[in-house]
């Protein structure tokens, strides 16, 4: 059991690290963004698994709820991260920032 | 009246989650605030009352492991584009927008959520069908709308 929820949980902190890691790659604001706001949607629901599991070794009805609330937290992800990042990519444009364009470089 | 009860429901599994409490006073303290709840707001959850909402649901639940499928797959995409060496050859971010045959607002909102969901693309507006999206390849531009609209509109596009 402990090492399913190790393997979730350094799964979900490797998804999160590329996530890191295209914030500090990525040439420009937008594709910044898919780093920053997607590979939330694996790397979260991965470690929030992982929690669950935890916490479910002692298998009784007090913690099977503490378990569904803890999942609960992946579904608020789910419905909330597409939309804050929906709604920082339209504030973007809409004030006028400049997508990176192939053969730019670096910014 | 349907949607009400429902509303209970729902309302009363949420309760039970949340509490963790079965003794008479909390149990009966929920019942009572989800008839009110479901009393004055169950229009916010079932707007048009007489929808065929059972099997709305049910599309959506089918619907959800390939979304799910497509979240891991597009992911990995990700990850290999981050991590190679010569990234920026790789990307080539452009903004393009594609018609939708969805009708009703929920699977347009299903199907926005959905692309911006799945990594390399983010829905950026809809304005009546057109859908803006930004994509961070070529590959996830070409993927749409493609057989994602096709299974939202089975799951959700009911007459």
């Amino acid at each position: 059991m402990n090492v399913v929820v190790i393997i979730f949980l350094l799964t979900g902190l490797f998804f999160f690290a590329i996530g890191v890691l295209g914030i500090l790659r990525f040439p420009d604001f937008y594709s910044r963004l898919h780093a920053a706001g997607k590979s939330d949607s694996l790397a979260a629901v991965l470690m929030v698994i992982g929690v669950a599991l935890y916490n479910l070794q002692e298998f009784n009805v007090g913690n099977l709820l503490v378990s569904i609330k803890i999942m609960l937290i992946a579904v608020f992800i789910y419905v909330a991260s597409p939309t804050a990042t929906h709604a920082i990519t339209k504030a973007a444009l809409v004030i006028g920032v400049v997508p990176w364009a192939k053969g730019k470089g670096r910014k | 009246m349907k949607a009400k009860f429902a509303t209970f429901i729902i309302m009363l599994i949420f309760w039970v989650v949340m509490s963790g409490m079965f003794d008479a006073f909390h149990f009966s303290l929920g019942v009572l605030s989800c008839l009110l709840v479901a009393f004055f707001s169950s229009d916010l959850l079932f707007p048009e009352e007489g929808k065929p909402w059972l099997r709305e649901l049910f599309g959506m639940l089918c619907y959800l492991p390939y979304l799910f499928w497509q979240i891991i797959v597009a992911n990995l995409q990700v990850t290999y584009i981050v991590l190679h060496p010569r990234m920026l050859e790789k990307i080539d971010p452009h903004l393009f927008r594609f018609e939708t045959t969805l009708k009703r607002p929920i699977s347009k909102v299903a199907m926005a959520q959905s692309i911006t969901l799945t990594p390399g693309t983010i829905t950026i507006n809809i304005h009546e069908n057109q859908i803006a999206v930004y994509a961070l390849t070529e590959e996830a531009a070409a993927s749409l709308p493609g057989e994602m609209e096709r299974r939202v509109a089975k799951a959700l596009e009911i007459e």
